[in-house]
């Protein structure tokens, strides 16, 4: 029945368009990120080029003012995105699934307390705080900016995962592991994690979606990275330097169609994902 | 009521509470002395200016009271309504520099988000009702709600901006105007604004419009939609419940956006040199003035609070079960 | 005749193909009758009740008709079927718990409700029919969440037969209940029909001992078709279709709640009605079946209002 079940996902998966299409795009916007910086034996940074010229065959996407390579800084843009979507993703996964966890399993003054901090986060207008932060510790890479995005934008998901856990707590397979004396952290990864695997898993790509748009932001304002390049330091440069004004469309077009894509995409993934998961939602 | 007022209240005092100890905390943090780290860091021309700083961070700081103390101190500042001296506009109050850009926010903010609301809830719903026109909508929201709003502001000063040349691309107003009631300035007024208002507006759009689609999906599956069409209502009552009931986890989203909004508004400002708080932000950075950037911070915050608490009225007035006291959710 | 179902055929659509949930079934309820319908989950009972009421977007009418007093219903058109909803047909649901519009008024959606059917409310009888069971007009005033699960079930049967239907489908409303609840519906569905409040009634339920108590005939359904249909005693104490016996053998004593298990508790389970065997269908679980079982057994009347389909009933 189980792999019944999961051969009937599997198919559902299979046949949704939303599904196949989001990911199909953001598995070819990957492999750019991942294979696309092979090609060049240039940094994205270095002056290799004409200044301002148009996309050609030898600049698919043209150069900048200085004679960068917009495609080359795309392509390691695309990568750093994507580094900065999973590693903030998985961060605001992993503390909202504990925190969640915790406050719905246990209840009491743990799901007092930990609610009470999962609001006042919640409120706390994240980018702001992150431009504070930022702007005085002078976080400068990509792996800093991920750790601090993913701190402050956990909360919503911890709340969907306390009200979750809440109502799978009561049921009769975690009563039954609690009875036979199964310690609790135990009943939580065994019993009621796998229950809701799929909506754990639809949260992370939301998460992964907006900490690629958080971080575009802080890019944006100036507040990113420092070396290397990322799509939304393309989008600061683009707009620092003037390209709105110069005509330079090929350089602050791709950079924001590469984030519209993938954080689209993803979102399409996770629409496509929950009609697979959730049967009331498939079509016949 | 009074204590989901009461709870609301509890919170939002708290988070205020963290937000001005962050502010006091995060220089602290920085590496070295931070008065002279700041100092040195600003880019000031006149010394009057350093010196009037380095006194004003001094007494802020106070570096050489016990920590408990800085904090009372920095406190009791803040609530009689010092938030430091402006070093990029030098020696204008932080406050002042704040007062004088926040209309221009709110003003692109206030009416881009209602408006956004209302319209994408609208539409969603609307999309909800026909396979063809969800089946255009879906892709189109997602696409919105998925752009960056910087890239949008940048896409549409651009092309109608610069290309066409329909509207103007930088500022509040036409820079050889003077701020007055005449025509001609509220004229000008309006077309700056158009721009950073339209992009904020649409990305805001496709979220909303998607959010309200699935929404109404689920509500549509609801025991309640069934037994009523096992009576045989209308699909027009049916729409009009499922509707209703829809729009209140649109209104808890509301409050749960309003972070995402604000800086949507912020990045926006930027791109259009607009003069709110984003633009001061920017400036702020630039200039390494963290006085300002310290006040515009706990601004914001304050704002987003109040915010949140308007939004908390609105979903009593919306749900029904909050009034009679039994909880709902929120 | 109050209800006439001749023939008739719904199948669910699913990946694997066409489920038969109903397949071909013939039977009528008497004006004034209360039928008892009953077997396993996958019997195809709830499709039945579903059919006459509403098919849902996986169910297609594959064949057969249905009558109410005289006038065939379509049963595949939804807009058409809304002209005998609630008026001849109307449904008490399973989940009466959340039938209610949470946002609203009951008062307020009850007349919302009537005036889309173009049916005056009329808030002196509402309040006159909630007292019949036990409700002061009051919950009108108030929202769903104001009430408890008992009153809310009550307030679902008042409005669900509030147009005087020929025909009132109650579909597992017992299931969720403790027993005395139980007993208090089932007098009230009973009352409803003595009242004249509704004309005939068919109590979809997989508690023969429960709907024993106020049914007139019992059905039983098994795989999609008709086992058996008799008056609620003869049913009972003489069963004739050797399903029907060995469910009622399970049952501990006439009067005692059982279990949904004690249904299943037959040895083996129905088949898929994917692609469902050849003849009888019970003849894999039957301990009396013989060669003649591999041919589909009429669902006959072997004595007066006594319909079995079996080949040994006879």
């Amino acid at each position: 029945m189980r792999s019944g079940e999961r051969n009937e996902a599997l198919h559902f998966a299979l046949r949704n368009r939303k599904l196949v299409a989001g990911t199909i795009i953001v598995a070819v916007l990957l492999v750019a990120g991942l294979a696309g910086p092979m090609l060049f034996d240039h940094a994205p940074n270095d002056y290799v080029g004409p200044s301002m010229a148009p996309p050609s065959g030898e600049f698919w996407f043209g150069t900048t003012t200085f004679g960068q390579d917009v495609f080359a800084q795309f392509v390691y843009g695309l990568r750093s995105t994507f580094l900065v979507g999973v590693l903030g993703g998985v961060l605001a996964a992993v503390v909202g699934m504990v925190v969640g966890f915790v406050a719905g399993y246990r209840g009491g003054w743990a799901d007092e307390l930990l609610t009470m901090l999962t609001n006042i986060v919640l409120v706390l207008p994240a980018l702001v705080v992150l431009l504070i932060v930022n702007a005085y510790l002078g976080v400068r890479s990509i792996g800093v900016q991920a750790l601090f995005i993913g701190l402050t934008s956990w909360p919503w998901a911890a709340r969907a995962i306390r009200a979750q856990t809440f109502s799978l707590r009561s049921r009769d397979f975690v009563d039954l592991a609690r009875l036979s004396g199964v310690r609790t952290p135990r009943i939580i990864l065994r019993e009621i994690a796998p229950n809701m695997s799929s909506y754990l898993f639809l949260t992370f790509i939301l998460l992964f979606g907006s900490s690629i748009l958080i971080a575009a932001s802080l890019d944006f304002i100036g507040l990113g990275p420092t070396e290397g390049v990322s799509l939304g330091l393309m989008l600061n440069n683009a707009a620092r330097w003037s390209a709105l004004q110069l005509g330079l469309w090929w350089w602050f077009i791709p950079p924001g169609a590469g984030i519209t894509a993938i954080v689209g995409a993803l979102y399409v993934m996770n629409v496509g994902l929950d009609e697979v998961f959730n049967p009331k939602l498939r079509e016949m | 009521m009074r204590r989901y007022f009461g709870r609301k209240l509890l919170i939002y005092g708290l988070t205020f509470f963290v937000a001005v100890t962050i502010n006091w905390m995060i220089p602290r943090f920085m590496p070295g002395d931070p008065v002279q780290s700041m100092l040195s860091r600003a880019n000031v021309a006149q010394p009057a200016a350093v010196e009037a700083m380095r006194a004003h961070y001094t007494a802020m700081f106070g570096f050489d009271l016990p920590l408990w103390q800085q904090y009372l101190n920095f406190w009791g500042s803040l609530l009689k309504g010092d938030l430091g001296i402006s070093i990029w506009l030098f020696p204008t109050p932080v406050s002042d520099v704040i007062i004088r850009a926040v209309p221009y926010t709110l003003g692109l903010l206030i009416p881009s988000i209602l408006l956004s609301w209302f319209a994408g809830n609208r539409f969603g719903a609307f999309a909800a009702r026909r396979k063809w026109l969800d089946n255009t909508v879906l892709p189109v929201g997602y696409v919105l709600t998925a752009t960056p709003y910087m890239w949008l502001a940048i896409l549409l000063a651009w092309a109608l901006g610069i290309v066409a040349g329909v509207f103007p691309v930088a500022g509040a107003y036409g820079f050889d105007l003077r701020p007055s009631l005449s025509w001609e300035f509220l004229g000008s007024l309006a077309q700056h604004w158009f721009l950073p208002f339209a992009s904020l507006f649409l990305v805001a759009f496709g979220g909303w419009a998607i959010g309200m689609r699935n929404m109404i999906i689920y509500e549509l599956e609801a025991d309640y939609v069934d037994y009523l069409r096992a009576l045989g209502a209308p699909a027009r009552l049916v729409r009009r419940y499922a509707f209703r009931n829809a729009i209140l986890p649109q209104v808890t989203g509301l409050a749960l956006q309003l972070g995402v909004l604000v800086a949507g508004a912020l990045v926006t400002e930027i791109v259009f040199s607009y003069p709110g708080l984003g633009h001061l932000i920017l400036q702020a950075i630039q200039n390494q003035d963290f006085f300002l950037l310290q006040g515009t911070f706990l601004f914001i915050v304050i704002g987003v609070l109040i915010a949140n608490f308007v939004i908390d009225i609105a979903y009593v007035l919306v749900d029904p079960r909050t009034r009679t006291g039994m909880g709902g959710a929120a | 005749m109050a209800l006439n179902v001749t023939d008739l055929r719904v199948y669910y659509r699913t990946l694997r193909g066409e489920v038969k949930a109903l397949d071909g079934v013939t039977f009528s309820v008497a004006d004034g009758e209360i039928m008892g319908l009953a077997g396993e989950s996958g019997s195809g009972k709830s499709t039945l009740a579903k059919s006459l009421i509403r098919l849902d977007g996986r169910m297609r009418h594959a064949g057969g008709t249905v009558e109410l007093d005289g006038r065939e219903m379509p049963l595949s058109d939804d807009r058409g079927m809304d002209r005998f909803r609630f008026r001849e047909v109307s449904l008490i649901p399973q989940y009466s718990m959340s039938a209610l519009n949470p946002t609203r008024k009951i008062g307020k959606m009850v007349g919302e409700l009537l005036e889309s059917r173009g049916e005056r409310p009329d808030r002196a009888e509402l309040e006159r029919r909630l007292e019949l069971v036990g409700l002061s007009g009051d919950v009108l005033d108030r929202y769903p969440i104001e009430l408890s699960g008992g009153m809310k079930q009550r307030v679902v049967m008042v409005v669900s037969t509030l147009l005087n239907p020929s025909l009132l489908i109650a579909d597992e409303v017992t299931s969720a209940l403790d027993v005395s609840s139980q007993k208090a519906v089932a007098t009230t569905l009973l009352g409803f029909r003595d009242r004249g409040l509704v004309t005939s009634m068919m109590v979809v339920t997989h508690d023969i001992a429960l709907v024993y108590q106020i049914a007139d005939t019992i059905m039983v359904m098994y795989a999609g078709r008709l086992a058996e249909k008799a008056p609620a005693d003869v049913l009972v104490t003489a069963p004739r279709h050797p399903y029907t016996a060995q469910l009622i053998s399970a049952l501990p004593e006439v009067g005692v709640r059982h279990e949904d298990r004690r249904l299943t508790g037959i040895p083996g389970s129905p088949p898929s009605l994917l692609k469902p065997p050849e003849g009888c269908r019970f003849r894999d679980r039957c301990p009396l079946a013989f060669d003649r079982c591999a041919e589909q057994p009429p669902f006959a009347e072997v004595a007066p209002g006594h319909f079995v389909a079996c080949w040994k009933a006879e």
